[in-house]
């Protein structure tokens, strides 16, 4: 099992929450600051950094129009870790392919990072955040057609080695196809594919892709795993799943002491409070399922993408905590405080997955 | 509160299947006919209007694809999509020569027919319609309507949004549904270019026929401004205004909406009249 360290890049220096409408697409970037956005990057490239000398891999990701990701363009910062770093696996989660016009130029970017890094590029697609589709001016309606048309288009440019090939789509056209470089890694660098909910993980499962969750706890994950393993099987791909099929993102923060721990996972807890969306942004039509559509317009109801504004934060502080103290609670057991300081994010990390992995 | 209208238990319509397109038909009175074409809040709120428009004229309106019960086929995306299949309903209906009614979304679809068969339309009656980029690059011709909470829309589109937004919360799960889904199609076809055909205005010169072009007085999503060089692309529009009333002046001022209507509709008999008596 592997274990990576994640950062979204977050911009803090922000006014008070009352004073915005919202953190994401409208917040004026006035409030942002280049130069200490300067010294983020640095701050966030050294974390990575450290990660790696602690023997944990690296995942990043990106968003846009907003102070919780100042990562816009995921690919530029995954080309410098490919340079300044050495042996971490470098995992973006991912692209978000519904959003992008051409994903000949995402299979391009990807290669190039592969190559760049020597075979270390672990590949990850998104759909995108609700809240993506106004800054991408993407349309929301058949996003997830359009993430799988781009997915497989990527492939194909990938692993076709022999001159151009073509591709005419429902949502893509390119009459020639014939990347340079082509990726390091053959036939082409591991799939991570990321959802919430049980029902695209079977199409996941029988593509073997991997199956990357985000923060559905110990009560959602088992579902989205098994929907995987039965998408699995139903491929005739044998019974057993490997378990680097199944990935899980978990706040987690690490202590000297279980009061430590807690401590230092409260205050982590600030991404999560710190997430002022109106309702508008967080539901653009044709992003969920129309009977879900239905009862958000009702004023309520139905499992959010991020919920209505009060409740928003409030459903995601409470998934924060319980996946947060769960883990910072396990995170050090008293009897591995003899751990040796460098070993500790590491351990910490696999008993956290060990549970989850079980599910 | 503005009640909607059950299209199934209220009306008969008719389901007509056209490239794929399971389409629900509503037709009602008799007389010379009206295609009318809904906007983007779908039929249901026009029910009681097209009523009264159908006290004199035969009224035929199709509720658009991915709208009321009308089915969505994967290739549709496009409001130009949308106006080919109604050049197949007006063969399928026998429709030699109509009037249409179109309103704000379906004004648009009304305006893209009359560009490929102006021969084929008598008079044309645009209601607050969307469809063509008349401003500036770096202003929008028509507010976002889906980066808005919902009572801001409600204050663009109503003159009076107490007395006539609806009360989603008390609505029947079943027009809920109708209406989740009527906004799901209104972003398909709408989000991108944003409500406009960049094509359209270079195509209205083709419509060479009488055309009324209608806003309420304090419609907020379409402008005075927009109406007056949207009317401008047309040969022979005129504009006028329904007061105290927004963006759906059919169900704010339905009476004399339908009588502004009807007036300029019946323009085609008195000039027939005394051009037969010249």
């Amino acid at each position: 099992m592997k274990a990576w360290h994640f950062s979204e890049n977050a911009y803090p220096y922000l006014p008070p929450a009352d004073e915005y409408e919202s953190i994401r697409v409208s917040l004026p970037n006035r409030h942002y600051d280049p130069k200490k956005g300067a010294a983020l990057y640095d701050r966030y490239i050294d974390e990575w950094l450290v990660a790696e000398d602690e023997g944990v891999e690296i995942m990043l990701n990106e968003h846009h129009q907003t102070a919780t990701c100042v990562d816009p363009a995921a690919p530029l910062v995954l080309a410098a870790l490919a340079r300044l770093t050495k042996r971490a696996r470098l995992l973006i989660l991912g692209n978000p392919v519904a959003n992008r016009r051409q994903p000949v130029r995402v299979a391009e970017e990807m290669a190039m990072v592969d190559v760049l890094s020597k075979g270390r590029l672990e590949c990850g697609f998104v759909r995108g955040v609700p809240y993506e589709v106004l800054p991408a001016n993407s349309n929301p309606v058949r996003m997830n057609e359009r993430q799988w048309e781009a997915m497989d288009l990527i492939v194909k440019a990938w692993t076709s080695h022999d001159g151009p090939v073509s591709h005419e789509g429902r949502f893509f056209h390119h009459r020639n196809i014939n990347i340079w470089p082509r990726p390091y890694q053959q036939p082409h660098p591991p799939i991570w594919v990321s959802t919430t909910t049980p029902g695209g993980a079977a199409r996941v499962g029988a593509r073997a892709y991997v199956q990357a969750t985000f923060l559905t706890g110990y009560r959602g994950t088992p579902a989205i795993y098994a929907s995987y393993r039965k998408g699995w099987r139903e491929a005739a791909r044998g019974h057993d799943v490997p378990v680097n099929r199944l990935a899980y993102a978990a706040l987690l923060y690490a202590g000297e002491s279980e009061a430590e721990a807690r401590a230092g996972a409260e205050k982590l807890l600030w991404y999560m409070t710190a997430n002022k969306v109106p309702l508008h942004f967080c539901y653009p039509p044709g992003y969920v399922p129309t009977a879900m559509h239905a009862q958000i317009l009702r004023g309520g109801g139905g499992r959010p993408a991020c919920g209505e504004q009060s409740q928003c934060n409030r459903r995601e502080r409470d998934r924060g905590r319980h996946h947060v103290c769960r883990h910072a609670g396990s995170g050090l057991p008293p009897d591995r405080e003899d751990v040796q300081p460098r070993r500790r994010l590491r351990t910490s990390l696999d008993h956290g997955t060990s549970r989850i992995s079980r599910a | 509160m503005t009640v909607l209208a059950k299209p199934a238990e209220a009306t008969a319509a008719n389901m007509i299947s056209i490239a794929g397109v399971e389409l629900e038909v509503l037709e009602r009175g008799g007389g010379a006919p009206i295609l009318y074409l809904h906007g983007g809040a779908g039929i249901a709120p026009d029910v009681t209007f097209i009523d009264l428009l159908a006290r004199r004229r035969r009224v035929i309106a199709p509720s658009h694809p991915g709208f009321g019960r009308s089915s969505l086929p994967d290739w549709l995306d496009s409001v130009d999509d949308i106006a080919h299949v109604y050049l197949e309903l007006l063969d399928r209906l026998a429709l030699t020569r109509t009037d249409v009614v179109g309103l704000s979304l379906g004004g648009w679809i009304a305006a893209e027919l009359a560009t490929k068969v102006p021969e084929r339309i008598d008079r044309l009656v645009l209601i607050a319609p969307v469809g063509v980029k008349t401003g500036c690059p770096d202003q929008l011709d028509i507010p976002d309507i889906f980066a808005m909470p919902r009572d801001k829309l409600d204050r663009l589109r109503f003159h009076d949004p107490a007395r006539n937004a609806l009360d989603l919360a008390a609505m029947p799960d079943e027009e809920l549904y109708i209406v989740a889904r009527n906004r799901e199609t209104l972003a398909l076809l709408t989000w991108e270019p944003y409500m406009h055909n960049p094509k359209l205005k270079h195509r209205l010169h083709r419509v060479h026929l009488p055309a009324l072009l209608l806003r309420g007085d304090s419609d907020g999503i379409v402008s005075a401004e927009y109406l007056a060089r949207y009317a401008a692309l047309l040969p022979q529009a005129r504009i006028e205004v329904i007061a105290r009333a927004g963006h759906l002046p059919q169900v704010e001022q339905r009476e004399r909406t339908a009588a502004a209507i009807l007036r300029f509709l019946d323009e085609r008999q008195t000039a027939k009249r005394s051009g037969a008596g010249s």
